[in-house]
């Protein structure tokens, strides 16, 4: 996905900013600071920005409609209760403002099926939130570590990150469900199966930042830091991070992309999240197989699964773009419109 | 290197005990192996409840019970004293057997999706790379990221009733609308325009050639009734075959090598040739005849190309023998097609090849070819689930690979000194964005013999996936223990294979000895 395609711009822009034997950015000649391009980059990625917008849009919806957490939503249902079949349960839903009695339909059993579809989005949202919270922090600390300080630190913790990789997700994702269901209860279900899944998804992202510190660290500013006198953690948050962020805020987001599909996955095949709280996984496994003669019931929660992984993986994408100075160097159409005389 | 490789090894071994204890203890706290039985109300409760105790030894703590475990597993490791013992399965198989046949089934399901994805995959990835910012690229992209965001548990339902019943029903009565003509015209030549490179004239040729190709190739089919009783016969082969040479010679050697061409012009001849001769004796084939008849026609063409000569020798060989490959799989392409009909009417399958679950129809004994069909109908859905799914990853990958390899200063130089794009593209270019794929192959065939979870439980496709998922249900700790053996210690050797693949590929990665 490109920032700006080549007719996004005024011909002799095109021509004097970006020639092939001028690769400097057109930002870094107004003086704009890294966050400054950064962000330019982001904003000017149609794709990237029409996704923040849907996915904001979805969450929005997902969080108001049944509520969250005590507060009641506006919509008058909520995912556990039964209303009698109306019209065999089809979906209601003829416009964008012409909902219905039941939007997307009801199940088998009679319950509100759009209120059930929000209800798995926002625990999916929730989920994907907190791996991506949790395994950010952890891959960051555990790859800063073993990269900055090296020796036994990075021995040990990379090992670690070994031995953490090779653990099947689904298997720590189902000794989960039991101890929770033995200890907690179901209420907290939803947050402890993203702490635990972020507690083991952190292993990519711990190895990425540990390449990162390990070429940072040789660099020249970290000498110039050392021989200041500049304390190792001043070294690694004031100097190192900033450097590695784009790395890691990239990779983060396309890790949040793969959770929510893992955390689908592992419902789907009864592993997850379980009844009676709802999830987008759980409620596809259980009606798959009206397929025949109850496609709605399949096709909403699928839906929102493909909306949200679609806009985490075009939003990725977008901040891969913007994070990376290396995308710029190669473009076929801008570079052959630059070989044109400007002032023909 | 070989103190680095026996290091590497040593380790491995440390962080697989190190593992394979906290993935034990893990199957022990997750769930309760007594619960089918707590809640059964056969007479002799009790007692079964004691059996199955006796079997997992659950009076005993599970970090004990480990070690007892680790005991029987470590004879494995004594050559020839095949006393290797993984344990036993709740139902009271011995997991190693379980582990040999889900293997083999897994092995079957991966290996063609697979190598389609890194084909498909790959080419995809470069072509996009080379029209960046295109139409093109910009439609690979977005479908990339859709199949990359289809749940594939969704998407194996959606195969299912569309691929698999849509389809059957559809060769019940394979009669193609004239509005399905359309469809398919437009679509395809939306794609071949896509493909085809600016200027707007070009695109429009290529709009219309692939809609009137596609609609009269639909039609024809359609008239002659090819979706009953298909195949390829000998003018297809022909055509087919004079393509493949020319664009094989295209892509590796250049149209101006003429030798090269020849070779493997001489190649679709033979191989017509052989389209006759060898066909009688394909009636009793057996996989190892086919793959003989493989190595033959490679040594063949290796031959042809020598004896051709030009002043690349190297290139008239590969061209020949690739050429010759690709034929020999077209005849046996068609010998499976022309099966078709009679493995439709088999009274097993009543109509309704494409499977939607399983890895085989049970009972169907029809020989080499039908028995082949059966499994490409049985592989098909979950092959196609698979390859969606994995598709994306590496044509992004190659994408970004290519891109970066073209912006390096010897691509500049090689075209500077007058080279070809050809030569640029495919000697200097494309080989080395292959290099940091390799490491990705490499991970990526360690993880999936490890199994397709999601994709085998769909499908019901007894693999690794599903006998670790049954076992997991049943709270069974030998078959976990058996799968975690069997997936960790790929992942770790194929990760080391990895890492010595990159530095034997990119001499500037050097191993730290």
């Amino acid at each position: 996905m490109s920032t700006q395609t080549p007719s996004d711009l005024p011909r002799g822009e095109a021509a004097t900013v970006t020639g092939p034997t001028h690769p400097t950015p057109e930002a870094e000649a107004k003086g704009l600071s890294q966050g400054q391009i950064v962000r330019k980059k982001f904003l000017g990625n149609t794709a990237a920005i029409v996704s923040l917008i849907v996915f904001a849009a979805v969450v929005v919806l997902s969080f108001t409609s049944v509520g969250f957490a005590g507060i009641p939503g506006w919509w008058k249902y909520n995912h556990t209760q039964f209303v009698a079949l109306l019209d065999g349960g089809a979906p209601t839903v003829t416009g964008p403002f012409s909902w219905g009695e039941h939007p997307f339909g009801q199940d088998s059993i009679g319950r509100d099926y759009f209120a059930m579809t929000m209800r798995g989005t926002q625990n999916s949202i929730i989920i994907m939130v907190i791996i991506g919270t949790l395994a950010g922090l952890v891959g960051v600390v555990v790859g800063a570590c073993s990269g900055y300080f090296r020796g036994w630190t990075e021995a040990v913790l990379m090992r670690f990150t070994d031995v953490i990789i090779i653990i099947p997700v689904v298997l720590a994702a189902a000794t989960l469900g039991q101890a929770v269901n033995r200890f907690v209860g179901s209420g907290a279900q939803i947050w402890l199966l993203g702490i635990f899944l972020g507690l083991v998804l952190w292993t990519g992202l711990a190895r990425l930042v540990r390449g990162e510190f390990l070429t940072l660290r040789e660099r020249e500013f970290v000498d110039a830091a050392k021989i200041a006198g500049a304390s190792n953690a001043r070294i690694i948050f004031k100097h190192i991070l900033p450097n590695a962020v784009g790395v890691i805020i990239v990779n983060t987001t396309l890790l949040m992309s793969s959770a929510i599909l893992l955390e689908t996955a592992l419902s789907y095949i009864g592993f997850g999240v379980k009844a009676p709280d709802v999830s987008l996984g759980l409620i596809i496994s259980q009606n798959q197989e009206a397929f025949q003669t109850r496609p709605w019931l399949f096709w909403f929660p699928g839906l929102f699964i493909v909306l949200i992984c679609l806009c985490i993986n075009f939003i990725g994408d977008g901040l891969r773009d913007a994070f990376d100075p290396r995308q710029k160097k190669f473009n076929a159409a801008r570079a052959r419109n630059a070989a044109k005389p400007v002032s023909a | 290197m070989l103190t680095y490789i026996v290091r590497r090894l040593v380790t491995a071994v440390l962080i697989l005990f190190g593992a394979s204890f906290v993935v034990y203890q893990l199957t022990a706290l997750s769930g309760d192996p007594l619960e089918d039985l707590r809640g059964s109300n056969a007479p002799n409760r009790d007692q079964l409840i004691q059996q199955r105790i006796d079997l997992l030894d659950l009076d005993t703590p599970a970090p004990l019970r480990y070690f007892g475990w680790l005991a029987g597993a470590a004879k494995c490791l004594v050559p020839f004293a095949a006393t290797c013992d993984l344990g036993q399965s709740i139902q009271g198989e011995p997991v190693a057997t379980a582990l040999v046949r889900a293997m083999g089934n897994t092995i079957t399901l991966v290996t063609a999706a697979t190598f389609l994805a890194i084909v498909i995959g790959v080419s995809l990835g470069i072509i996009t790379a080379l029209r960046q910012y295109s139409g093109l690229d910009y439609g690979v992209t977005f479908m990339s990221f859709l199949f990359f965001s289809l749940p594939i548990f969704w998407l194996a339902v959606l195969l299912k009733e569309f691929g698999a019943i849509g389809f059957n029903n559809f060769l019940a009565d394979p009669q193609i609308s004239g509005s399905t003509i359309l469809v398919v015209a437009i679509a395809s030549g939306l794609i071949w325009s896509l493909f085809a490179s600016r200027p707007w004239a070009r695109k429009g040729i290529a709009f219309v050639l692939g809609a009137v190709v596609a609609a009269a190739l639909l039609f024809v089919l359609g008239a002659v009734d090819w979706f009953s009783t298909p195949g390829l016969g000998p003018v297809v082969l022909l055509v087919t075959g004079v393509g493949a040479a020319f664009g094989i010679v295209l892509l590796t050697a250049g149209l101006r090598n003429r030798k090269a061409l020849l070779s493997a012009l001489i190649m679709v001849a033979l191989g017509l040739v052989a389209y006759y001769v060898v066909n009688p004796f394909l009636n009793g084939a057996t996989v190892w005849l086919i793959v003989g008849l493989a190595i033959a026609t490679v040594l063949v063409g290796l031959a042809v190309g020598y004896v051709m000569g030009g002043y690349d020798r190297g290139q008239s060989m590969r061209a020949a023998a690739s050429t010759g490959l690709l034929m020999g799989l077209l005849i046996v392409v068609d010998r499976f097609m022309v099966t078709w009909p009679s493995y439709v009417d088999n009274p097993r399958i009543r109509g309704r090849p494409i499977a939607t679950v399983g890895a085989e129809t049970p009972g169907l004994d029809g020989g080499f070819w039908i028995n082949g069909l059966d499994t490409f109908t049985h592989l098909l859905l979950p092959t196609l689930a698979l390859l969606l799914a994995s598709l994306a990853g590496y044509s992004r990958y190659s994408r970004a690979s290519m891109l970066e390899i073209m912006n390096m200063d010897y691509i500049r130089t090689a075209r500077a000194k007058g080279l070809s794009e050809r030569t640029v593209i495919m000697r200097h270019a494309f080989r080395n964005a292959l290099i940091p794929l390799a490491t990705l192959v490499a991970f990526d065939i360690g993880a999936l013999i490890g199994g397709a979870i999601i994709t085998e439980q769909v499908f019901a496709f007894a693999g690794m996936g599903q006998l670790f998922v049954q076992a997991l249900q049943r709270v069974d700790p030998d078959p976990i223990m058996g799968f975690f053996l069997v997936a960790g210690i790929l992942a770790l050797v194929f990760n080391l294979l990895a890492d010595i693949v990159y530095s034997f590929l990119d001499p500037r990665v050097r191993v730290k000895a």
